[in-house]
This record gives structure tokens, sequence and C-alpha cells, in this order.
């Protein structure tokens, strides 16, 4: 088992003939995902890594019977191809797009409002479940199949966590990215609920930033719903107040969203949070060990 | 991106949004020339720099005729401000904002933000104006009221009324309170805003209700789309190495350390100054080069560290996704060549294209210090440091 993709998980990429997105398909397909299309207006009929394009989202998914869609779009774009997803009623789009316009994507979530597709994203590294299907850009080679959950805000943080755990042979259920936006299509408390209810997922990483209190109401949840251990990891410690730290949504404003008080309600919620990045990966193992679950996690 | 006041108020005029006249100026002639048109008994004379808390620090002053106007002018043109939103080294003023006095009768406060809880945009008001809406918000929360707004109605004219109201405006002023509420919204989402905050907002003698400070913030990411407002930047309110970072998309932020930072991804790059900080260094800076950075962006990277005379060691700390370690590679020995790199430097790569970066670094000949982990490289650059 895994949320949200798996070996039958059928895809198609959004902007495919682009620098990015080509290299990407490329390493999608090679990882074993089944990409079965692409679009990019006005290159309909045309193919990139073997994978035929589309002029519209809606042709793509009635020749390809694809469920998915992962978004390689340049941002001004970006919300647009959003919407033509949803429109054609996909049940994932992961979109992997920086720089989007905040307000763009408030028009967007108001848009999503009562329909059935689950965005993940924008701004994120994507969404992996190991061995089977991994949609979006992390490299492949660092996860191995397992039991531990990973939800981070991160890319690059997420790959951290992930290449601890695999060289301690720690496994993951799957790996999802929701991004470092302020507006964002699936949530911590969405992923963790996931999680929860996945039967092969043991225990889960939450990695967080600074800004916002998405950690906090996550923590919140935790504490009320959660039966499974959460370990956590907030980035951002050493930030100055006021000042954006690459992610949009990584700004202390007005005192608020710090990782003092992140870590803090977390550690209330009873979530174990890792001093630095680097022992993230430990202080998992060390958990499952206290809660006798290292042995069933341990995949090699 | 953040602009002065006085472009602030020029914005919200455009919108029907009442503000005072005036006028800027850069030098003291220019000032009194301006009261001078403006023909008021009495001026008021404001430092225009990005940041708040002017007035406690000696920034703005009202003037009662032309010698007194000259007078501030000349002893605020050019002055430091140190305020509590500048940091200790303050800000100099280099532009004037002249402007007509008016009769204030109550000062209040409105602020349009995202609410990221519900993704929406929300209009806070507050008959609380002049002091600082966070003070307000940890002393009596229930004086601060909101409107979450639909985006695809926009703000409606019952909740304009209702927040309004809820200020305790006057009954006589509400259709003008309304008035401004909706222009305002309407210059935030047409402007791609991030922060559209009136403190304070005023109404006056004569009946009015008016905007006597603005502060605009807009999203970088919509800058594409608002070039009038990007001719409003303000090249003296920022960072030169900032500045030198925004013109490669490098996101970099300047910090007091003396460890310079390399990293791909903001979450990497937070944490990476973190780590630094828990082995007992200081980061010198914030530098996320993103992800489809080239070998010359890169290049770039590394001058811009180097730009900052505080450095004493660098470490680059990179973990491949979308970014390619061999990218990353190539670009730390193209720039290690060009700028003649003396200081230590340890690198730490993994992800994408590993095997490939790591044997452009060895076979480079440069004096390149491998790191295993992210500990390991963190550990190793601080003890450099420290040992330099």
């Amino acid at each position: 088992m895994s949320v949200y993709v798996n070996k039958d998980t059928k895809v198609i990429v959004q902007g495919i003939t682009g620098g990015t997105a080509r290299f990407h398909t490329k390493q999608m397909l090679e990882y074993g995902t089944k990409i079965v299309g692409g679009v990019t207006p006005k290159k309909g009929g045309t193919e990139v890594e073997g994978v035929p394009v589309f002029n519209t989202v809606k042709e793509a998914v009635d020749a390809t019977g694809a469920t998915a869609s992962v978004i390689y779009v340049p941002a001004p774009f970006a919300a647009d191809a959003i919407l033509e997803a949803v429109d054609a009623e996909l049940d994932l789009v992961i979109c992997i797009t920086e720089h989007i316009p905040v307000l763009d994507m408030v028009k967007v979530k108001r848009y999503m409002e009562g329909k059935k597709t689950r965005l993940v994203g924008p701004n994120c590294p994507g969404v992996i479940t190991p061995g089977e299907c991994k949609i979006g850009i992390m490299p492949g080679y660092i996860h191995t199949k397992g039991h531990i959950g990973v939800v981070s805000r991160s890319g690059t943080l997420t790959y951290e966590a992930v290449h601890q755990l695999s060289q301690a042979g720690y496994g993951q259920t799957t790996a999802v990215g929701i991004g470092g936006d302020p507006v964002n299509g699936t949530n911590f408390i969405d992923v963790l609920k996931a999680f929860n209810e996945d039967p092969e997922t043991y225990a889960v990483v939450m990695i967080g930033e600074i800004g916002g209190t998405a950690e906090e109401e996550a923590a919140e949840w935790v504490k009320a719903n959660m039966t499974k251990p959460v370990v956590g990891f907030i980035g951002g410690a050493t930030a100055p107040p006021g000042k954006r730290m690459g992610h949009a949504g990584a700004i202390i404003s007005g005192g608020k969203g710090t990782a003092e008080e992140k870590i803090r309600v977390m550690n209330e919620c009873g979530i174990e949070v890792a001093e630095t990045p680097a022992v993230i990966g430990e202080t998992m193992i060390r958990v499952l060990k206290e809660k006798g679950l290292a042995e069933k996690c341990k995949t090699h | 991106m953040n602009i002065h006041e006085y472009q602030g108020k020029e914005i919200l005029r455009k919108y029907g949004v009442k503000v005072p006249n005036g006028y800027v100026a850069y030098t003291v002639d220019e000032a009194v020339e301006a009261a001078e048109k403006l023909g008021t008994s009495v001026t008021v004379v404001k430092a225009q720099i990005h940041a708040g808390g002017r007035g406690k620090a000696g920034g703005v002053k009202v003037a009662k005729n032309l010698d007194e106007v000259r007078t501030y002018a000349n002893e605020i043109l050019g002055k430091t401000l140190v305020t509590h939103q500048t940091g200790p080294e303050g800000k100099e003023v280099k532009r004037l904002l002249i402007e007509e006095g008016c009769d204030i009768k109550k000062e209040y406060y409105i602020g349009v933000v995202l609410d990221r809880a519900t993704s929406r945009v929300v209009m806070m008001g507050s008959e609380e104006g002049g002091t600082e809406i966070e003070e307000v918000a940890a002393k009596t929360p229930e004086k601060i009221f909101k409107e979450i707004i639909d985006p695809v109605v926009g703000l409606s004219g019952y909740q304009a009324r209702r927040l309004a109201f809820n200020m305790n405006i006057p009954d006589e002023l509400i259709n003008k309170a309304v008035k401004f509420m909706s222009g305002l919204y309407q210059a935030f989402v047409e402007k791609d805003c991030s922060i559209a905050e009136i403190n304070p907002l005023v109404t006056t003698g004569d009946g009015e209700v008016l905007a006597l400070d603005a502060k605009l913030n807009f999203d970088d990411n919509a800058l594409y789309r608002q070039n009038d407002v990007v001719e409003y930047r303000d090249y003296d309110e920022e960072d030169e190495k900032e500045i030198e970072a925004s013109k490669y998309d490098l996101s970099y932020v300047a910090l007091d350390g003396n460890i310079g930072c390399m990293v791909n991804g903001a979450g990497l790059a937070m944490s990476t100054m973190d780590i630094i900080k828990f082995y007992g260094g200081e980061p010198a800076n914030f530098l996320d080069v993103g992800g489809g950075a080239t070998a010359e962006k890169v290049t770039e990277a590394f001058k811009i560290i180097l730009s900052d005379k505080n450095v004493k060691g660098i470490f680059v700390n990179i973990f491949g996704g979308i970014m390619k370690c061999d990218v990353i590679a190539e670009g730390v020995v193209e720039a290690t060549k060009q700028v003649g790199l003396n200081l230590p430097l340890v690198v730490r790569l993994e992800g994408t294209n590993v095997d490939l970066g790591k044997k452009i670094l060895n076979e480079s000949g440069l004096n390149i210090i491998p790191a295993d982990s992210m500990a390991d490289g963190a550990e190793k650059i601080v003890s450099l440091v420290k040992g330099a």
C-alpha cells in the first residue's frame, strides 16, 4: 500500500516539451512510472521520449485513461494548467512549478472547491512511492520501499530525510512534498490523515519550516487523531524575521511563524523534533525503538 | 518588493482611495517648493524609508510655516533613522514626502493580507489605529475585525459596511469608508500586493476618510506583470548583494556571520544555516541557487558570496533533484578559477548525477574539501573558519 500514487497510476506531463520536463519525463520513465502522455498546446501529434503529446489535457485523458498529471509549465501559465487538469477531472494533480503569483493560487483554490481533484504543490518536488511510481523531480535512487511516510514543505530537505532513512535501512511508503508556497493544494493534515489510514505506514516524518501556522495545526491534529508516531523537523531556526527565505511561504511576520513556536507546539503534541536536519533519520529510529516498531520498519 | 509611502499613495489615489495631497522631495529646496505648492497652513515632513516606526525615530515632523519646513527637511534628509524595523545600522533618508496636514478626528487601522489558513484575502480593521496591529492583537484581540473575501465576487458592500460599523466609524462616514475599502481591495488584487496596510486611516474634521500612511508590499512572483510597480523599486533601500543576486534569479539574504553558504532548495538552505549555528559557527548568508541553475549562475552566486568581506569560508551543500550535481561542480570549479579562491571551501554533493559531480571536483586539482554529509560538512567548515 501507499498513499496517492502506486504502480498502476497513469500519468500525463503538462508542459512536456520544455527542457526541465523532458529531462524529468525521461527520469520518471526510467524509474518505471507509467507516463502515458504529455500536453503542450500546438505540439499535439508529436512525441517526447516516445510519449505521445496532445494539445489539451482533456484529449490526453480521453486517449490514455490517465488519472494523474504533473505540471512543469512556467509560472505565468501554471495556474491555468492546474485549472485545465481539474476541469479534466483528474484524481491527482502535482504542480512542480515555483514562483506562481499567490493571487493566482487563491483563485485556483476557489475553483477547486467541491471538485474531485487533489492538488499537491505548487512549488514542490512531487510524490514518490518507492519502487512503484515517481512523479516529480526527486532523485529516485535515494528512496527505498518500506514503512515510513514522509511529508514535507521543502524538496531538498525531504531528500535529506529520505536519504538518512534509506541509508539506515528504513524504507518509505510514500514521500509527499506539499510545497513551499503559502497557498497550496494539499496540507500536512491531508497527508497525515492518508498515512494514518494506510496500513503499510507505521510512522511518519513531518518536515516543516518557518512561516504560517500549518505545522502547529498539524501537530494539534496529530495529538487528537494520529495512531502512529510522528517525528518532525523545522527549518529556519536562525532565519531573521521579516525576510523571505527563498520559499514564498517562509517568512516570519509580526512575530508569527517562528521555528521556536512550531517546535514548542509539536513537542507539546507528542511529536519528537530532530535537533538538526542531519539527525532526522536517527531521531526516527530512536522513536521506533522506543515504540517497539524498529524491527517492523527495518526493511534492508 | 517594498515601495515608499508616497509611491503607495500614488497607487491608491488611482483606485479612488483618498490620501492627503503631497509631493516627494529629494532636496531641501524641493521640500520648500512642495510646501509652497500645497499652500496649507500645516505641512508634514515625512522621511521616506522602507521601514516602519519613522515617527518615533524622529523622521516625521509637523511644520507650521515654510521656515519650519526648511528646518525639518534639512534635519531629516541625510539623517540615518534607526527604528525597530531597520536594524541597529539604521537607514539613511534620501527622500521626503511633503504632505498637507489634516485635522485628525480619530485614527483607525485597515490592513489587507493573505490569510494562509483559508487561502483567501482578508481585510482587517480596528478602531485602535496608530499603534502596531501586532500589539493590538496581543492586548485587545477583540478589537480586530476580519472579513474573508471570496476572490470571485471580491469585497462585497455588506462586508465593507460590516467592517466599518465594527470599527465604530461614525454613521455619516460609513459610505466614504466603504468606498475607501473597496478601492483598497481593488488596488491589492490588481497590483498583486502581498500587504496593503493603512495605519492610521483617519477621519477628519471636514468629514473625510483618509489614508494618512500607506504600506504596500508586492508579491515578487507577480512582478513580471506589474511593470509600473517595478519602476518604483528603490535600489538604495536594498542590500547590494541582494540586488546582484536578484539579477541572476538567485535567492539571497545577507546575514551577519562569516560562513558563506551556497545551497539548493530553500528548506535545505535554511537548515544549512541552522546546522552551522548548531556547530558553533555563524552563517553569512542564505543562498538558494534554485532548481534550474546553470554553471554561469553558480559562478555568479560564488562571486556574490565572496563580495561579502566578512566571509572567511564557504560551505556548498547540494542535494540534487532538479539540480544536477555536475552543473554545481562545474560552476564551483569555474568560479574558483575566475575569482582565485583562497578561503577554505567545503563541498557536500548528493543526489542527481552525484558521481559525475564528484569526479569534476576531484579532477579540477583545486583545494576543495569534500564532505560526506551535511553534518560532516558543517563541522568541517566551522572548525576551518575558527582555526583560520
